[in-house]
């Protein structure tokens, strides 16, 4: 018999980025709230301080920063015909896990999607026709625009502390900024961090060569920063030791850094970990849910936490895990194309150009996640797609970060990876090479989607999600485009060696290798209940009480980090929450 | 701090880097002044490993790091000290994954770690299914082979042509990478003695504060390694 605890008006399932925002947002309303996080809580001391946070193997290599296997995980198939293997031991991609999320360990690269990315479909179609679609493809339109998203874009810049140089001040282009960017109401809160000599040469080259170098935008304070919400961040040192990390200064942004001491001053929130919600539960006449259930770690019990209104905020695999488990929004069947949980997963597309000069120095160790200069210049608002043959676009960036040596060692290709000439090539190139990475779009497909396994359980018994992930040709295409432009400019730049790592053609997906935790769709905002689990408001199209926030809502992913959008969106839907449902609470669309 | 997950013993820990504890009161830079040479690895008390499977991992990872050259090999390192750490803790018994069945360790590797046994089984099945192999191969036991030899088998190894039954293929993979992450790892895991490997290629280890350096380019960052216990080097 689970424990029922009394009825609290908000209850959020995850206090990540987006938990954290909705928290805080809604309980400046007065509402009574609690948050519940499945890991522990943690904060930038005791957690993330120095010198116990600089250490490669804990937090790099054993992952101890993140979701373990062992507590969730998913299975994994390149398709139908495929029997679905568990993702056992964590490599392609990193959920977070415990208080602040993924919100920790993030590189703090934050960006803005394209407007033309918001309207792809109806951006694709008036310039090139619906013909150049390929068939699979679920190309849509965010339900949201640009313009209409602008003012949460510039919220979340703000209280996250974004350093950065604005291109495009209300349509008037600003030097040194990215000319290619939509327009912003006023410049980033910081300037930008300063530029490591990898980010410089990269900068050059590409000014030489008629492209548009700017500094890369990063949740990495180049400045003192007091927010909104009274949060301080302290200026950067260029530690190196962002992805994976928790920040030992004060200097990424995170909900540690930027929201959580502040909403836990609010005497009308309250949050509890190690409280992993179990399942949704369902009024009778299934139009609201009626709280949660979640596992208490502490009594080792179930636990029954009513609320009036579900905020499902954990990380996009996690959240549709739940929706399916608890019914909200018809499952996905890829061979009907019918359904909306689980549909429109989608990823993201890189590949890089190593470059080693043997008499070069680019100390490695420092830097930042968001480091580097970038450009834009084959962004998706800037391809041909009708000459090139494909959708999509990426963004480029050059700059130092992690340089850990475990992980970070790049060496010219034929050098052993063991023996003595092993050990001589580690001294020879270490501090020796830089690399420009392409961060590129990846489309949604009828074939890429998320279920329910038949075999595999949790450790609650909960069958665990399927996931079925292939590379496509579209994606694969753009990204091969990416690597002849790329190593074009690398040649200008006369290194030693140079060498490069893009999928191609034929390329299968491999979940052993980092690649990134860019999980997006499968709760898939959309106009119509056919097309996405969530309305426009992120408010679950058949329980109108459930508000389900972070990349799961994205209709495909843009070129960027996700960041900037799931911080936009969770304003968004804060906003829609505070100035329609609250006081009358219904399906708003 | 040793009794986090993850960590090794206390008992392991201080057999393993006294040399290092007895540096870190010494203000002497690793440049100026060779590191002490490291106790004896044959009289380490293993916290997971048989003496044979012991003797194989100093010989195997000699071979995968020699000492030979410049920079330290994995006995100087202490590598091994640091695997057997690694394997009698939460990694060896693969705590953080999830192991439950059914598996099905001949699936396509892209789809990964699909073996029913925890790193520290496979070690433990592996090393003899590899010797056997060795004394078929050429009458002997992996560290009875002359370097050469020694080479040629790990090559066999790691290409797969060793005859290991799917459970165990992975063996190859993560006694290399667990090789690396001894010699590059902070030396309070054990590995990486003296922080000679940190000096070796030039990383500064725990130093972590260079907001003045990003900005001097193409200039080598001059200070050596730090660790996380504040030993100097």
């Amino acid at each position: 018999m689970a424990r029922q605890e009394k009825k609290k008006d908000v209850v959020i399932v995850g206090l990540g980025w987006t938990g954290s925002i909705l928290g805080m947002e809604l309980a400046q309303e007065g509402l009574d709230i609690v948050a519940l996080e499945r890991g522990h809580d943690q904060s930038t001391v005791p957690n993330f301080q120095y010198p116990q946070m600089i250490d490669e193997l804990r937090y790099g290599v054993r992952l101890k920063m993140m979701q373990r296997a062992s507590q969730m995980t998913v299975t994994v198939r390149r398709n139908e015909a495929e029997t679905a293997l568990p993702y056992r031991s964590f490599g392609s991609f990193l959920p977070g896990n415990g208080v602040g999320g993924a919100g920790t360990h993030w590189n703090g690269l934050n960006w803005r999607p394209q407007a033309e990315e918001m309207q792809l479909r109806s951006y694709v179609t008036e310039r090139w026709g619906a013909g150049i679609i390929p068939e699979d493809m679920l190309l849509a339109d965010y339900p949201v625009t640009y313009d209409e998203m602008e003012p949460f874009f510039d919220r979340f810049e703000r209280v996250a502390g974004i350093s950065g140089q604005a291109g495009n001040l209300k349509g008037q282009k600003i030097d040194g900024g990215n000319p290619f960017e939509g327009w912003r109401s006023r410049d980033y809160p910081m300037p930008p961090m300063p530029t490591t000599w990898d980010g410089q040469k990269f900068a050059d080259a590409a000014k030489a060569m008629g492209y548009h170098p700017f500094k890369a935008p990063g949740g990495i304070a180049s400045t003192g920063y007091v927010n909104e919400y009274g949060m301080q961040m302290g200026p950067c040192n260029l530690c190196g030791f962002c992805e994976r990390f928790g920040c030992y200064q004060y200097s990424k942004s995170s909900p540690q850094t930027t929201i959580l001491d502040a909403l836990k001053r609010m005497p009308n929130f309250s949050y509890r970990t190690e409280s992993e919600v179990l399942r949704v539960e369902m009024a009778p006449d299934g139009k609201t849910a009626t709280g949660v259930t979640y596992f208490d770690e502490k009594t080792q019990e179930e636990v029954f936490q009513p609320a009036d209104i579900v905020i499902l905020s954990s990380f996009q695999l996690n959240n549709v895990h739940l929706m399916l488990v608890s019914g909200i929004g018809q499952p996905y069947d890829a061979m009907t194309g019918e359904g909306v949980t689980g549909r429109s997963y989608a990823y993201q597309m890189t590949g890089g150009v190593t470059m080693f000069f043997k008499d070069e120095e680019f100390n490695p160790f420092i830097g930042t996640g968001a480091n580097g200069m970038s450009i834009d210049d084959f962004g998706v608002n800037q391809i041909d797609f009708g000459r090139e043959g494909f959708i999509g676009g990426a963004y480029w960036r050059s700059g130092t970060t992690n340089g850990q040596p475990i992980r970070s060692m790049p060496l010219p290709k034929g050098t052993p990876g063991w023996g003595a000439d092993w050990k001589k090539g580690i001294k020879e190139w270490y501090g020796h090479s830089m690399s420009i990475g392409s961060h590129g779009s990846h489309m949604a497909y009828r074939t890429n989607h998320l279920d329910l396994d038949p075999t595999y359980k949790d450790r609650h018994g909960r069958p665990l999600m399927r996931m079925t992930f292939n590379w496509n040709p579209n994606d694969l295409r753009m990204n091969q485009f990416m690597k002849g432009k790329m190593e074009e400019l690398a040649k200008t730049m006369g290194p030693d060696l140079m060498q490069s790592a893009f999928k191609g053609d034929g390329t299968q997906y491999d979940v052993r290798p980092y690649q990134t935790t860019h999980n997006t769709g499968g709760h898939a905002m959309s106009s119509n209940p056919r097309e996405g689990a969530v309305n426009r408001y992120s408010q679950a199209w058949d329980k109108h009480n459930v508000f389900v926030t972070g990349a799961g809502n994205f209709v495909q992913n843009t070129e960027y980090n996700p960041t900037g959008l799931v911080g936009g969106l969770a304003y968004h839907t804060a906003h829609a929450i505070r100035t329609q449902y609250l006081s009358n609470p219904r399906p708003l669309i | 701090m040793t009794d986090l997950p993850g960590y090794p013993s206390r008992r392991g820990f201080l057999k393993g880097s006294a040399a290092g504890v007895a540096l870190a009161g010494l203000a002497v830079s690793a440049k100026a002044q060779p590191v002490e040479p490291p106790a004896p690895l044959e009289d380490y008390d293993c916290q997971y490993f048989t003496p044979e499977e012991w003797a194989f991992v100093i010989a195997a990872t000699a071979r995968l790091i020699p000492s030979e050259g410049d920079g330290p090999g994995a006995i100087e390192a202490r590598v091994p000290v640091f695997i057997d750490g690694q394997l009698a803790g939460d990694f060896g018994r693969a705590d953080d994954w999830y192991m439950v069945g059914p598996h099905d360790p001949s699936a396509d590797p892209l789809l990964g770690w699909q073996s029913p046994l925890n790193p520290a089984q496979i070690y433990r099945q592996a090393i003899p299914a590899f010797n056997a192999w060795c004394e078929a191969q050429h009458g002997k036991a992996f560290i009875a082979l002359d370097d050469a030899q020694k080479d040629a088998a790990l090559t066999a190894l790691q290409e797969g042509d060793v005859g290991l039954q799917a459970e165990l293929r992975d063996f190859f993979t993560i006694l290399l990478a667990n090789t690396k992450e001894g010699y590059f790892a902070d030396p309070m895991y054990g590995g990486n003695h003296g922080m000679q490997a940190w000096t070796h290629i030039g990383f500064p280890g725990a130093r972590a504060s260079y907001r003045e350096w990003a900005t001097r380019h193409n200039i080598r960052y001059p200070l050596g390694p730090v660790s996380i216990k504040g030993e100097r080097a």
